[in-house]
């Protein structure tokens, strides 16, 4: 490493413990563990900067924050997956001495012995870690295909399908009448708003059925059908520009929620 | 005998599960299947983890190209599994949740996984920023329609949005932005939306078909032998 990389280091590690020792004093008054929830904080906030100094270039304190996230989430997910489904859901139905050891106590008729066969096919899928008996994981792997496609299947038919195309069949002239002046005054999203309600209605019934004109490529979108196709991209347009909208806010929610935290949690500059 | 068995085991797991939705004691087969999945799936995250610390090893071993962050991954990854399994710092003892407040494993998860996670996703926010500035071009009437609703969405999820047609009646309220991006997001979003979720629905089906049949063979992967 260079000379300047070396006191670059030395800088941010003094700036880090400054920060700890004021963070922690600042603390000491309100929580009993204020060195620890100190040093957290400020951690935390070293994290979130070493992230945000990726908008000027890769650097080493992005590739920390970075190879730190991955070893420390593949931790936090093999725990969750260990506590969270072997423990509380296998271990009950196969063993009552793990069981007690783990203090998750069996209910009655828990027991199932056909446990026996995912704790099988799960061994046989670390088999993938063996040079020579890796093909005996295509075993647990066809279990798990199988699965998702005979679930998939009739999950898809059911909710995205068939319950998507009855939810497209709304009332298009609308549902109680009250009068030509009540219909054309009344242009709020209540439910009084009788013409906005049927125009929404009108344009997610002619919009589900342009949208799929657009994606039925066995005939050629000319005449009728290539308008109806037409009013099917603008459509298409119009969701992806409403999605793009809706990410990009997500994305500035979340930059706002860790700018609060390193000007409020951290530095207390804001209250 | 390596790729006929496996095609055997996901035809008739596929084919039982969609069998047992028209057979009413078998009902609750769907869920156990799941469960047998969430079981193997954990078996899967035991592999992931002990394929993350093999490349790291190796790549500390032959001292490759910044190795030493490899072992930032290692310690992070060993003390974080440590502090989960065996529970350590946890309130309750190994009767709590492992997520219970003040344990050592969720104050990880508050003060470093979601710091780095969320501060990931808002560095997308400078990307996609940047990207749409380039490739939101008015250059034709589908990419002026994308534009338009985009920019109703943003400025009606900000106050400007509000301050810039706070002046409209309320009987005209639609004309007001943010209303307006409810609409557009209830409507049109939606119907978009329903449509894709429809064409989604017809592949997965047809691919659940081919995968059931065992026409697509790909996840066997490449290996002919036996």
């Amino acid at each position: 490493m260079k000379k300047t990389t070396y006191l670059l280091m030395a800088v941010i590690s003094a700036l880090f413990v400054l920060s700890w020792i004021l963070k922690a004093g600042s603390l000491s008054g309100e929580t009993d563990n204020y060195v620890i929830q100190g040093f957290l904080i400020t951690f935390s906030a070293f994290l979130t900067l070493s992230v945000l100094s990726f908008l000027y270039a890769d650097n080493p304190l992005y590739k920390f924050a970075e190879h730190l996230f991955v070893g420390v989430s593949a931790a936090f997910w093999m725990c969750m997956g260990f506590w969270t489904t072997i423990v509380q859901n296998l271990i009950p139905r196969l063993s009552d001495g793990l069981s007690s050891f783990f203090e998750v106590p069996p209910q009655p008729g828990d027991y199932n012995f056909f446990f026996f066969i995912p704790v099988i096919l799960g061994i046989l899928l670390l088999m993938r870690l063996s040079p020579k008996g890796g093909w005996i994981s295509r075993w647990p792997l066809a279990f798990i295909i199988g699965t998702t496609a005979g679930l998939n299947f009739v999950r898809y038919l059911r909710s995205d399908f068939i319950k998507q195309i009855s939810n497209t069949f709304v009332p298009l002239l609308g549902t109680e009448w009250q009068g030509i002046g009540h219909f054309f005054s009344n242009l709020d999203l209540s439910a009084s708003g009788q013409l906005v309600t049927m125009a929404a209605n009108w344009v997610i019934f002619l919009g589900v059925f342009c949208g799929l004109i657009y994606f039925y490529f066995s005939k050629e979108h000319k005449g009728a059908f290539g308008a109806a196709s037409k009013v099917g991209i603008w459509v298409l347009m119009l969701t992806f520009g409403a999605s793009f909208g809706y990410t990009v806010m997500g994305r500035i929610s979340l930059l706002v929620g860790r700018i609060t935290f390193l000007f409020r949690d951290w530095l207390e500059i804001i209250s | 005998m390596k790729r006929q068995i496996p095609l055997f085991i996901t035809f008739f797991v596929g084919t039982l599960l969609i069998f047992s939705v028209f057979i009413p004691p078998m009902e609750t087969l769907g869920e156990n299947f799941t469960l047998f999945f969430d079981i193997i799936a954990v078996f899967a995250f035991f592999l992931g983890a002990g394929n993350l610390v093999r490349v790291h090893v190796s790549k500390l071993r032959k001292r490759k190209a910044d190795w030493g962050f490899s072992i930032v991954t290692l310690i992070g990854f060993g003390f974080m599994l440590f502090v989960g399994l065996l529970k350590i710092g946890n309130p309750g003892g190994i009767a709590a949740d492992v997520t219970a407040p003040g344990s050592w494993f969720q104050e990880m998860f508050n003060y470093v996984i979601n710091p780095l996670q969320s501060t990931m996703y808002a560095l997308l926010a400078f990307f996609v920023a940047s990207a749409s500035y380039r490739a939101f071009r008015a250059k034709n009437r589908e990419a002026t329609i994308l534009l338009m609703a985009a920019f109703v969405i943003l400025l009606g999820r900000t106050p400007l949005g509000m301050m810039l047609t706070a002046w409209i009646p309320d009987s005209l309220s639609i004309f007001q932005i943010p209303n307006m991006a409810v609409w557009i997001m209830n409507s049109f979003n939606l119907a978009g939306q329903r449509a894709i979720l429809i064409g989604i629905s017809l592949g997965v089906v047809a691919m659940s078909l081919r995968l059931i049949l065992g026409v697509e063979r790909t996840y066997l992967g490449g290996d002919d032998s036996g």
